[in-house]
């Protein structure tokens, strides 16, 4: 057996590893999120730390690694799990580092010996690397007696509990559901080491975000048009089913087909690659989240847009 | 008798450390890995039974390990074996087959003479426990 390396340099090990790399990906990336981006910071450096523990041979236990993202839809919780499972691949904590993300239908069966091979098959595929459960809470279900959720959750459960060499668990889901959740099965919660929330997005990082997805898809829009999505924002959130960061790209998606409608009943002679990128204000006000949602209008006039 | 079927089959049992990385080469050339089992290690028996269906979308060896360890509990007395299935253009073949289990006891194979016109000989091999 090789002698054990007296000493470790922590910063040396922070450029090798590449988690440098992956920890500016994600401010650069992700907007906003603060608090998450800060907490993921600390469990890299913390990972860090016992990964240099293992080399001076202070410790050889696998630390816990599992987590729980809670927050409402859209909010980046799938994305930052797949920063997430790059990090711990450099940090060499899985072996692959792929994400494989479930919901509740994945793993429960429809009938009685269904779910367990269910199950089985999707932590198969999962091995090695880290899996994403959204909606976590829907596994739970004590109101129908028939529902084979409990199944599912007892194999997870010993699974994180002895696998946690081979693999890593993220659960996510609305924060009050997860904690119901928690409290009916305490068995999750001592088994995560991290609970991160992940806050919605303030406006003006809302706006933040429809810049950076138009200059990643070639797209520049005028300032009335920029002035009109800051007010679509504001009241697109007051309206029911809204979804942060997913709501703004149905938005510009929907911006990006007026656009394109425009220009075709409008084309005369060629269109330079200026034309087809600027979005106007017109192709935003059109919305109908300015004249008060989808209920305010009738099904004809829909169709109008 | 030492059975000899199958890639390493004269080497000593391998270890599940080997296992994983056999398996592993495997998964980085893309192959499909199956485990089988039978209890007839006939030479000319080369269908044995299937355990499970062949995994087709692993990254890790630790699925197909999972997978062993829940047939050496049913089967632990059998013969078992990964097969790794390439499945590129023309060749479409089980490129890998290698036995990861043997019984405690291996049966021993019994030759059989039998004569026939005249002088001339056909043998058979069956399997004497």
């Amino acid at each position: 057996m090789d002698a054990l390396p007296k000493t470790v340099d922590l910063r040396g090990e922070f450029e090798s590893s590449g988690v440098r790399e992956v920890l500016e990906e994600l401010d650069h990336d992700m907007i906003g999120l603060a608090p998450v981006k800060s907490r993921i910071r600390e469990a890299a450096a913390q990972l860090l730390v016992e990964k240099a523990r293992k080399t001076l041979g202070l410790t050889h236990l696998t630390p816990t690694l599992h987590m729980s993202f809670t927050g409402n839809p859209g909010t980046g919780k799938t994305t930052v799990a797949l920063k997430m499972a790059g990090l711990l691949k450099r940090l060499g904590y899985v072996r692959k580092g792929h994400l494989v993300s479930v919901t509740r239908d994945d793993l429960v069966g429809q009938y009685i010996g269904h779910t367990a091979p269910k199950t089985k098959e999707v932590l198969k595929r999962a091995m090695g690397g880290v899996l994403f459960i959204d909606e976590a809470y829907y596994l739970y279900r004590p109101d129908n007696e028939r529902d084979y959720g409990q199944e599912a959750i007892e194999i997870l459960l010993q699974i994180m509990e002895n696998n946690r060499d081979d693999l890593v668990v993220i659960l996510a889901g609305y924060a009050d559901r997860m904690d119901t959740f928690f409290n009916a099965n305490p068995g999750f919660r001592s088994r995560i080491a991290h609970h991160i929330d992940f806050p919605d997005y303030t406006d003006a990082e809302l706006l933040a975000i429809t810049e950076h997805m138009m200059a990643e898809q070639n797209y520049r829009a005028t300032d009335d048009a920029r002035t009109a999505f800051g007010e679509y924002i504001g009241l697109r959130r007051a309206q029911p089913h809204f979804a942060n960061a997913r709501s703004i790209r149905n938005a510009f998606d929907r911006a990006r087909l007026r656009q394109a409608n425009r220009l075709f009943a409008a084309a005369e002679g060629p269109l330079d690659a200026e034309a087809l990128s600027t979005l106007v204000e017109a192709d935003v006000r059109a919305s109908r989240v300015f004249s008060g949602g989808l209920d305010s209008r009738t099904a004809e006039m829909e169709g109008k847009k | 008798m030492r059975n000899t079927q199958g890639t390493f089959s004269f080497l000593p049992d391998l270890t599940d450390d080997q296992i994983s990385a056999q398996i592993q080469y495997c998964l980085d050339k893309d192959w499909a890995v199956g485990v089988e089992y039978c209890y007839d290690p006939h030479p000319r028996n080369i269908y044995w039974d299937m355990w499970g269906n062949p995994m087709f979308d692993l990254k890790d060896p630790k699925g197909v390990m999972m997978e062993l360890a829940d047939c050496r509990k049913v089967h632990g007395d059998a013969y078992i074996r990964l097969n790794a299935f390439d499945n590129t253009r023309a060749v479409e073949s089980v490129t890998l087959s290698f036995i990861v289990n043997r019984p405690k006891v291996e049966p021993r194979i019994r030759m059989t003479r039998q004569e026939v016109d005249g002088r001339s000989i056909r043998y058979t091999h069956e399997i004497a426990r």
